[in-house]
C-alpha cells in the first residue's frame, strides 16, 4: 500500500499533539486528519474510511477506551493505537484487551513511532489482503450451482443450510447421478471449514489395501512400492471435510479402522508409529441400502450410527421433473461456452422430450445428453433430432411402465433373435457378445423356438 | 529576487554555515543569504523536558519574513522537540516557507564519541536539505540514499546522501539559476555517505 492510500486519524484534545502528529504523518505522505474529541472522531469515521486511528486515552467527554470500543463497532478491522501521557498498567491492559494494536506513552521516540506506524500499516495491509483473498477464494470455492426450484430440491437445500453450520457427520443418500458429491461440496462451502480443503475419496474404487494407504498414508518402506512417505487423505483433510463416496462398499476391516479414526480423530500412517491428530468433518454418500447391509452383516451397525447422524435423501430427477428444463439450460450454457458454440436454447419439442424422459441415470445422464446435443447441434436451438437417449424412447417407456434391466435385456435379445431368424452367430455379432454368452443368456431366460414368433416393439 | 535565507539562532559556532550556504545554493540552484532574525528561545523552552519546542521556533522564524525570502532555514544548537516525540532533528512546513534544524544531536559528542567536524557538517547539510525539501512540498521518500528518506536516528542520516533521487529532484521546483558564476563549485565530500 502506498502511503497516500493509508488514512490516519488522530484523536487528541491537546492541539500541540494533534498538530505535531499531523505534520509528522503528512511528511510521510499519509492521508491525515485530526479530531479534538471522541464525538468528532466518530463523525469523521462515519464520513470516510480510516485505516489507523491514534487516540488519546484521557479526553474530556468520551475517553479513549470508550472511543476505541465504538470505533471497533463501526469497523473491527481499523487498527487502533492508544496514546497516553500517564501510563498505567490498568488502562494499558484494558486498551489492549479491547483490541488496540499498541499502547504508547507520550512523548515517543521518533524511531519507535516510525516503526509502530510501519507495523500498523503492515497489519492493515494484511487485513485488507486477507479480506480480498477470502472473497477471491469464496468465489473460486463456489461449488457448481445446485440448480432447481422444485419443492424437493428446496427442502434438500434447507437441510444443507441447517447442517452446514454444525460439525455433524452427514450421510447423503440418493440414486447414482443425483448429485451426492455436489451436495457434500455445498455443505462444505457453507461451513466454517470452507477455507480448508474438502477431500473426496471414492471408497468403492479401491481395493482394501489401497484404500487403507489412500486414507491413512504410509511411511517409506511400509510395504513393497512404498518408496516415499505419503500423506493420506485423512491428513490432507485436516481442518476441512472428508467426503467418503460409496461408503457402503468399504470392507469390514476398513469399517473398523474408519470407526476408530472417527471416534478418536487420531490415526497412524501405515508402517508408522507416530500418532497423528486430525480434525475433520465427515460427509459420506452411498446408494446402497445400509439398513439391509446391516441386517445381512456386511455393514457394521456402530459405524452406521456414527455416519448417519444427519441424513439427506436426494430426490431422483424423475421426482423433480419441473427442474429438468432449468438444469438442462444450465448445462447447455456451460457446454455452449466451453465448446464456443452459439447454442442458445432447446426447441419446444426437445424440451418436452427431456421432460418426458425418465432419466434413470439422473443428472449425470442429463448432463451427458445435453453435452452430446450441444456437440451435434447445428443451429441456435437444440432440435429433437440432436437428442438421443440410451434407453427406450420416452413415449414407449411411459406407455409400458417401468421395466427392470433384466427384462429390457430379455426383450432386446429376443428382438435381435427374431431379426436374425434364430441365427445365433449373427445375433451374437449384432449384440456384441460371444456366442457362448448368448447361449448362456438364452438358457437363463429360457427362450424356446416358439418365442421367436412373438413380436416385440 | 528570491533567496533561501540561512538564519543562525543563538548559534555559538558559525563556521559550519559558510560551507552550508554554498552547498544549499548549489543543490537548490538558488541564491542564499545569511539572515539575522530576532528569535526568543526562552519563550519556547519547556522546563519539564529541558528542550525547545521546534514548532514554536518555526512560528517565530516565519512571523516576519523578509520580502526577498523564498525559504527560511533556521539553524540552532539547542535540542528540539515536538510534543508527541522525544526529540526532532528538525522541522519544516510542508510546502511552506520555514524550516529549522538543530545541531544538538548531529555532533558525535552527543553520543559520547570523539567530535568529527566534517561528519557534523555533512549531517547538517543532509538535514538542512531534507527540511528544505519539505518546504518544496516533498514528502519522505522510500528510496534508500535519497536525502528525503526519513531519518529517525543519527545513523539514518549517515546512511543517506545529500542528494535527491531523480523523482524528488523533479519535485523541487526548478527556479531561475540566479547564482553568481563564482559560486558554481562543489565540495568533494558533500554527497558522500557517512
Amino acid at each position: 500500500m502506498k502511503p497516500e492510500e493509508i488514512g490516519i486519524l488522530i484523536v487528541d484534545d491537546e492541539a500541540s499533539v494533534r498538530d505535531s502528529l499531523y505534520q509528522w504523518f503528512r511528511a510521510d505522505g499519509y492521508r491525515v486528519e485530526t479530531a479534538d474529541e471522541g464525538a468528532a472522531a466518530l463523525k469523521r469515521l462515519q464520513e470516510t474510511s480510516w485505516d489507523i486511528v491514534l487516540l488519546d486515552i484521557k479526553m474530556p467527554g468520551m475517553d479513549g477506551i470508550e472511543l476505541q470500543k465504538r470505533i471497533k463497532e463501526i469497523d473491527n478491522n481499523i487498527v487502533t493505537i492508544i496514546m497516553t501521557a500517564y501510563a498505567s498498567v490498568d488502562t494499558a491492559i484494558q486498551g489492549l484487551k479491547d483490541g488496540a494494536f499498541d499502547y504508547i506513552t507520550k512523548p515517543i521516540d521518533p524511531d519507535d513511532l516510525s516503526r509502530l506506524i510501519r507495523n500498523a500499516v503492515e497489519k492493515r495491509r494484511l487485513i485488507t489482503e486477507n479480506i480480498q483473498l477470502r472473497q477471491h477464494i469464496e468465489e473460486l470455492l463456489l461449488p457448481e450451482e445446485v440448480v432447481g426450484e422444485s419443492p424437493a430440491i428446496k427442502r434438500v437445500m434447507g437441510m444443507v443450510d441447517t447442517v452446514a453450520r454444525t460439525d455433524s457427520t452427514v450421510m447423503v443418500l440418493g440414486e447414482s447421478g443425483t448429485g451426492k458429491e455436489l451436495i457434500a461440496r455445498a455443505i462444505h462451502s457453507r461451513s466454517s471449514r470452507r477455507y480448508f480443503p474438502i477431500i473426496a475419496i471414492n471408497c468403492g474404487a479401491y481395493t482394501e489395501g489401497l484404500l487403507e494407504s489412500e486414507l491413512f498414508g504410509h511411511e517409506k518402506g511400509s510395504f513393497t512400492g512404498a518408496m516415499y512417505r505419503r500423506k493420506g487423505k485423512l491428513e490432507m483433510a485436516d481442518k476441512g471435510t472428508l467426503f467418503l463416496d460409496e461408503v457402503g462398499n468399504v470392507s469390514e476391516k476398513m469399517q473398523m479402522d474408519l470407526l476408530r479414526v472417527i471416534e478418536t480423530k487420531k490415526f497412524t500412517r501405515l508402517g508408522g508409529d507416530k500418532t497423528i491428530d486430525v480434525d475433520f468433518r465427515i460427509i459420506c454418500a452411498t446408494n446402497k441400502n445400509l439398513e439391509k447391509a446391516i441386517k445381512d452383516g456386511s455393514f457394521r451397525e456402530d459405524l452406521y450410527y456414527r455416519l448417519n447422524v444427519f441424513s439427506i435423501l436426494l430426490p431422483t430427477l424423475k421426482e423433480r421433473r419441473e427442474d429438468i428444463p432449468l438444469i438442462a439450460k444450465y448445462f447447455l450454457k456451460q457446454y455452449a461456452r466451453s465448446m464456443n458454440k452459439d447454442v442458445a436454447d432447446f426447441s419446444a419439442q426437445a424440451r418436452d422430450a427431456f421432460i418426458g424422459y425418465d432419466w434413470p441415470g439422473n443428472i449425470r445422464e442429463l448432463r451427458n445428453a445435453v453435452e452430446r446435443a450441444v456437440v451435434v447441434a447445428k443451429g441456435k436451438y437444440i432440435q429433437i433430432e440432436d437428442i438421443s437417449f440410451p434407453f427406450p424412447a420416452p413415449a414407449a417407456t411411459i406407455a409400458e411402465g417401468v421395466e427392470s434391466l433384466e427384462e429390457m435385456e430379455k426383450r432386446h435379445i429376443l428382438k435381435i433373435l427374431n431379426q436374425t431368424k434364430g441365427n445365433i452367430a449373427q445375433a451374437a455379432e449384432i449384440l456384441g457378445i460371444s456366442r457362448l454368452t448368448l447361449y448362456n443368456k438364452i438358457e437363463k431366460y429360457r427362450f424356446r423356438r416358439d418365442d421367436l414368433n412373438k413380436q416385440y416393439l | 529576487m528570491p533567496f533561501i535565507y540561512i538564519v543562525p539562532i543563538e548559534l555559538k559556532d558559525h563556521s559550519f554555515l559558510e560551507t552550508l550556504e554554498g552547498l544549499i545554493s548549489d543543490i537548490f540552484q538558488r541564491r542564499t543569504k545569511r539572515g539575522e532574525f530576532k528569535i526568543n528561545l526562552q519563550d519556547v523552552f519547556d522546563v519539564k523536558r529541558s528542550q525547545y519546542n521546534s514548532s514554536l521556533v518555526l512560528q517565530q522564524l516565519i512571523a516576519n519574513p523578509p520580502h526577498d525570502a523564498e525559504k527560511i532555514l533556521g539553524v540552532l544548537d539547542v535540542d528540539l522537540f515536538i510534543p508527541i516525540l522525544t526529540f526532532v532533528f528538525g522541522e519544516a512546513q510542508l510546502g511552506g516557507t520555514g524550516a529549522v534544524v538543530s545541531m544538538h544531536r548531529l555532533h558525535n559528542r552527543f553520543y559520547g564519541m570523539a567530535e568529527d567536524r566534517e561528519l557534523t557538517a555533512r549531517r547538517l547539510l543532509k538535514e538542512s536539505v531534507h527540511e528544505l525539501g519539505h518546504t518544496f512540498g516533498l514528502i519522505h521518500c522510500s528510496q534508500p540514499g535519497c536525502v528525503m528518506n526519513s531519518s529517525t536516528y543519527v545513523e539514518n542520516i549517515d546512511q543517506k546522501s545529500a542528494e535527491f533521487c531523480p523523482l524528488c529532484q523533479k519535485g523541487v521546483k526548478k527556479g531561475e539559476d540566479t547564482r553568481p558564476a563564482h559560486r558554481l563549485f562543489t565540495f568533494p565530500w558533500w554527497n558522500k555517505k557517512g
